[in-house]
């Protein structure tokens, strides 16, 4: 039974737990930008919105539980696209020619790597939900406890392939690059369009048409829409915008994320099966 | 035809007509050679001959582009997979994690290699006994000495009982004391039957080390053979000598029937000589005073790996002193 792939996990987590620091702040960043961004935009916004009148009977959610999602799906763009520099530093200073020069199939690597991102991605998850609710996100509200289990499965699921998908993406790239500083820079050029072409921080209705296309088919939207399907439910208002999701939705959304983590592994494949380090 | 068998047995490596180019650029231009089974084989030659790109072809890290390779028996374009495993390698530069600990550098190694459990664990404490690494089994890496690191890695590349294994300039940048005890730890496991692919650049490491050398340089094999046949080549001794007037020198010595060549340096000239030095000097001598030729400065001496390279390479490697200087080194203008 071939264990390359675990390998490579398993490695890759000696490094997360063994750089305190780099721990700490990865665990700490989600929760920060909740507390100072999250309470700082949902009293403002939440003001402006006081005085629309809503529909009797429709369930409406503050801005810190609607922007909530958006922070589970930025803060795993962000870990999941820097994950791949552990690669580069391999190449250039480490482990890779010995791990090429092994007989561990590439695809190991590639599996590795996106192993360890998904599991970082989980426990930054966990922990803004967790934090979430304590400083009064509406995140489960009125949800039975089965409901409960069932949402956070859910968005495990759908932050699982995300995160796949760019650590692919974030693979491909640093076995390509030469430089951390080049990784880096293609990574922030890539992040913003991801980011904010989404409806991680408002509704994307407003938008002029070609920025709707993007936000339509932008892997973001799809995740965030997941994300908000499971930790507030299928018909909501927030910002005074009626959100209605159906269990088609949903499957399309987590279908259109499937493509996208495939089509990254393509990338990955190709550009490690090219890669020469020597 | 059962000798046949038997010597293709040996060969452990077998390359023929290797050439490898980048761009425009000839790094391996057509070398042949084989090592075989049990011997420490070098590649002796200065930076960017071409030794790393060979190496790099056997050990399967790059694509072969021309002529064939195979390692213990595997082409190493058809049956890649099967070279990895029969193959220990000690990179050029130090490729360690500095924040894994030295035991976590081994089991990584063991697990990408797919070692049972067992097997690592009882492989990693042989191997960190051998190269006296026990007490620092829980360190990282970047706290280990030059000489530690490059001993885990040397440990690294015998894990899976390799048939051969591939140092590439194994010593480059360790202290004298800690080269020496370097080349210890690579004849030990040499002696317990691995067969050893060394490249250098370091003349005294390829002659103290290799049963057999091939020379490389600009892409090419210069010269190959054992130690002493190289430096025997050049003669059994080496006269250098200046005089008031070379040129009638070197037309009268030239016909000396134990001298075999002559090389002109800069203020003087070198002879090489097929018999014993101290027999052949007092006949130069008298042949130079009967000519009423006056001589200055003599020097008698055994040739070196130096002055294998240079008299084969028309080149000193500068980049490392190495304490004495190549007798038949050729200054500028000297040529």
């Amino acid at each position: 039974m071939p264990m390359g792939f675990t390998t490579i996990y398993w490695r890759d987590m000696i490094r997360f737990v063994r750089f305190k620091t780099l721990l700490v702040s990865s665990l700490l960043q989600p929760a920060l930008w909740l507390a100072f961004f999250g309470i700082a935009m949902s009293s403002s916004f939440d003001k402006l919105m006081a005085g629309i009148p809503v529909p009797p009977g429709m369930h409406v959610v503050g801005y810190l539980t609607f922007m909530g999602a958006g922070i589970i799906a930025m803060t795993t763009l962000f870990t999941s696209l820097f994950g791949g520099i552990v690669i580069l530093f391999d190449k250039n200073w480490g482990l890779m020619r010995e791990i090429l020069a092994s007989p561990m199939n590439r695809n190991h690597i590639i599996f590795g790597i996106g192993l360890s991102g998904v599991t970082k991605s989980f426990i930054q998850a966990i922990i803004i939900m967790v934090f979430g609710i304590l400083i009064g996100a509406a995140f489960f509200a009125g949800f039975s406890p089965v409901d409960i289990i069932v949402g956070i499965v859910g968005i495990l699921a759908f932050v699982g392939m995300f995160a796949l998908g760019f650590l692919f993406l974030s693979a491909a790239i640093a076995i390509s690059m030469e430089s951390p500083e080049g990784l880096q820079g293609v990574t922030t050029l890539l992040t913003m369009p991801i980011f904010f072409a989404s409806n991680a921080l408002y509704p994307t209705d407003a938008f002029p048409e070609f920025l709707k296309i993007l936000s339509v088919y932008n892997p973001m939207t799809l995740l965030i829409t997941g994300i908000r399907y499971f930790v507030i439910g299928p018909d909501f208002i927030a910002l005074g915008k009626h959100y209605q999701y159906t269990q088609s939705d949903i499957l399309m959304s987590y279908l259109g994320l499937m493509v996208f983590t495939a089509l990254m592994f393509v990338l990955a494949w190709w550009r490690f099966k090219k890669a020469v380090v020597t | 035809m059962s000798e046949q068998v038997q010597i293709n047995d040996l060969a452990i490596i077998k390359v023929e007509n290797l050439e490898h180019s980048f761009g425009e650029f000839k790094a391996v231009d057509g070398i042949s050679f084989t090592v075989k089974k049990g011997e420490i084989f070098s590649f002796l030659g200065p930076n960017g001959a071409g030794k790393s790109t060979a190496i790099n072809i056997l050990i399967t890290l790059l694509a072969k582009q021309k002529g064939n390779a195979s390692v213990a028996g595997y082409d190493v374009t058809k049956d890649p997979q099967k070279v990895r495993e029969s193959i220990g390698i000690v990179f050029q530069d130090i490729t360690l994690d500095r924040d894994m600990t030295v035991w976590e550098i081994l089991e990584f190694h063991g697990r990408l290699y797919n070692m049972p459990r067992e097997e690592r664990k009882k492989r990693i404490d042989e191997l960190l006994h051998l190269v006296q690494l026990d007490a620092k089994k829980d360190e990282r890496t970047k706290n280990l000495s030059g000489g530690m690191k490059r001993r885990l890695e040397i440990a690294r590349g015998l894990m899976t009982r390799p048939k051969v294994l591939f140092l590439d300039e194994p010593t480059i940048g360790l202290d004298p004391q800690t080269r020496m005890r370097m080349w210890e730890y690579i004849k030990g496991v040499n002696n317990e039957g691995t067969t050893i692919f060394l490249t250098t650049h370091y003349m005294d490491e390829a002659d103290q080390l290799s049963d057999r050398i091939s020379i490389i340089d600009q892409g090419k094999i210069v010269i190959s053979g054992k130690p002493w046949e190289l430096k025997n080549t050049l003669g059994q001794d080496l006269i250098y000598m200046e005089t008031n007037d070379n040129e009638a020198a070197i037309r009268l010595l030239k016909n000396l029937p134990s001298v075999r060549d002559v090389k002109i340096k800069t203020k003087g000239f070198v002879l090489m000589v097929n018999d014993d030095g101290t027999k052949v000097l007092p006949i130069v001598i008298d042949t130079l005073r009967n000519a009423g030729i006056d001589t200055s400065t003599i020097n008698l001496k055994k040739p070196s790996m130096d002055d294998v390279f240079v008299f084969y390479t028309g080149k000193e490697i500068r980049d490392e002193p190495t304490g004495k200087a190549a007798f038949l080194t050729m200054r500028p203008g000297g040529r």
